[in-house]
């Protein structure tokens, strides 16, 4: 067991768990974000996707050994910044309104590696945004709601 | 829950070959492959690990001595931002571009890619056409492996157990053109089910080509070069009757096997299209 200190949603946090606890488990289990969903546990679904130092990960293949030090972003943070003015994040928002969401399982993760596409300076180009969220796996919506919804935000259509 | 095996975090390299030197331990860097041994659904758990992370050593891509060389821990992300990949290796920045996703280009590393020596790892052809070398360390000092003869065996590889790759060698050639191609089922998150890298070297469109490497991957238990298909091109301009020939060697010499991926005749005939295809783009018919 080590102490392994980190950002999370802009909190520091101390956790003491073995370094190749995941990610993960440890938001979910040690810190209670239950945001954060697991879907295959290998890498392939996307379900977990977290930033880490602003890039888009999968939380199930980072061990917490390599978590020391840095900056973790779950979809709980997501709207951090927007909750003073009493909504949501602009992609959240723009989820809802455009119907992007419905069993809701990938949807966190959908969020989270469309937020690092957005903060890369990804525009509303569909088959870049296609490319973008790529690695998560939606087995409802077909993809073509979320695609427009993060499209929206790209393209300023959503306040 | 998972595992979790005890984990050595070596800030310095020396430090990771002494701790390698005291006994086997199993390397993780991005964790790509890694991670998903720990569930014990794969095989046996790893049991005891080496974290790569802090490793300043093994990272940094640069121009030295007329080679490109890429730190073991370069992820799939900065290979495919590098303008100097970009500029010297646009096959690998290619082939980098198709592996899995964004969540699993920032955390994989083209070391892992070598190490895990899967027979479908993306970056191996491109590397075995690329001449590359593959630069290895440990306690016993450091030495440099040609990637053509790296993988020994099914998801073997040249490195002792005491022993970290460090760096990736690139030689630059002048009028070297590389060509990549993948196919799976789909463009992301997809294993090959052929994947391959085609390299030579031409003074103008219609000139004979020469030092011609054919590389693949998913057609046999490693990542291999095609002698036949190679010996086909070499010398040869990129005419019909070149590409013809060549498709025909390569899939006479190819015996991929059937399994969850592809099957073995569909390998084989999509391998030779593709390098017919290659050949007819670069001879611009």
């Amino acid at each position: 067991m080590t102490a392994i200190r980190f950002l999370v949603n802009g909190s520091p946090v101390e956790v003491d768990v073995p370094g190749m606890r995941r990610l993960l488990d440890v938001l979910r289990e040690d810190l209670g974000l239950t945001g954060t969903k697991e879907g295959c546990g290998e890498g392939e679904c996307g379900a977990c996707s977290v930033l880490l130092d602003g890039q888009v990960v999968d939380s199930c293949l980072v061990p917490m050994s390599q978590v020391d030090g840095r900056i973790v972003r779950t979809v709980e943070g997501l709207a951090l910044a927007a909750r003073e003015r009493g909504t949501l994040d602009t992609l959240q928002e723009a989820f809802l309104e455009l119907g992007a969401a419905q069993c809701g399982i990938c949807t966190p993760g959908m969020l989270m590696a469309a937020r690092a596409y957005l903060d890369a300076g990804g525009g509303p180009d569909h088959d870049a945004i296609r490319e973008g969220i790529a690695g998560n796996l939606c087995r409802c919506t077909g993809y073509q709601k979320i695609v427009e919804a993060i499209a929206a935000v790209a393209a300023g259509d959503v306040a | 829950m998972p595992a979790e095996p005890p984990i050595e975090v070596p800030v310095r390299l020396s430090e990771a070959y002494s701790l390698l030197a005291g006994g086997p331990l199993v390397p993780i860097a991005g964790g790509t492959d890694i991670m998903v041994r720990i569930t014990g659904e794969l095989g046996p758990v790893p049991e005891r690990m080496l974290d790569l992370s802090r490793l300043d050593e093994l990272e940094g891509i640069s121009l030295e001595d007329g080679s490109l060389a890429l730190g073991a821990r370069t992820t799939y992300t900065e290979l495919r931002r590098s303008t100097l990949c970009r500029e010297h290796a646009p096959a690998l920045v290619e082939a980098a571009a198709t592996i899995g996703a964004a969540q699993i280009q920032n955390r994989g590393t083209l070391g892992g890619n070598i190490a895990n020596a899967s027979p479908a790892g993306d970056t191996l052809p491109v590397l075995l056409a690329m001449d590359a070398d593959i630069e290895v360390g440990g306690h016993r000092g450091e030495r440099r492996v040609p990637a053509a003869g790296f993988f020994p065996g099914y998801r073997q590889t040249a490195l002792a157990p005491d022993e970290l790759i460090l760096r990736i060698r690139i030689p630059l050639a002048a009028g070297r053109v590389t060509r990549f191609r993948k196919v799976g089922t789909r463009r992301a998150q997809a294993i090959s089910k052929v994947v391959m890298a085609v390299s030579w070297r031409a003074h103008g469109p219609s000139a004979g080509w020469s030092d011609v490497r054919v590389a693949l991957g998913s057609v046999a238990a490693t990542p291999i070069r095609a002698a036949a298909a190679e010996a086909a091109l070499e010398g040869a301009r990129p005419s019909p009757e070149t590409a013809d020939a060549a498709a025909e060697a390569l899939a006479d010499e190819l015996t991929p096997i059937d399994d969850v991926r592809s099957t073995g005749d569909y390998r084989r005939m999509v391998a030779a299209r593709i390098l017919h295809r290659i050949v007819r783009d670069a001879g611009g018919w």
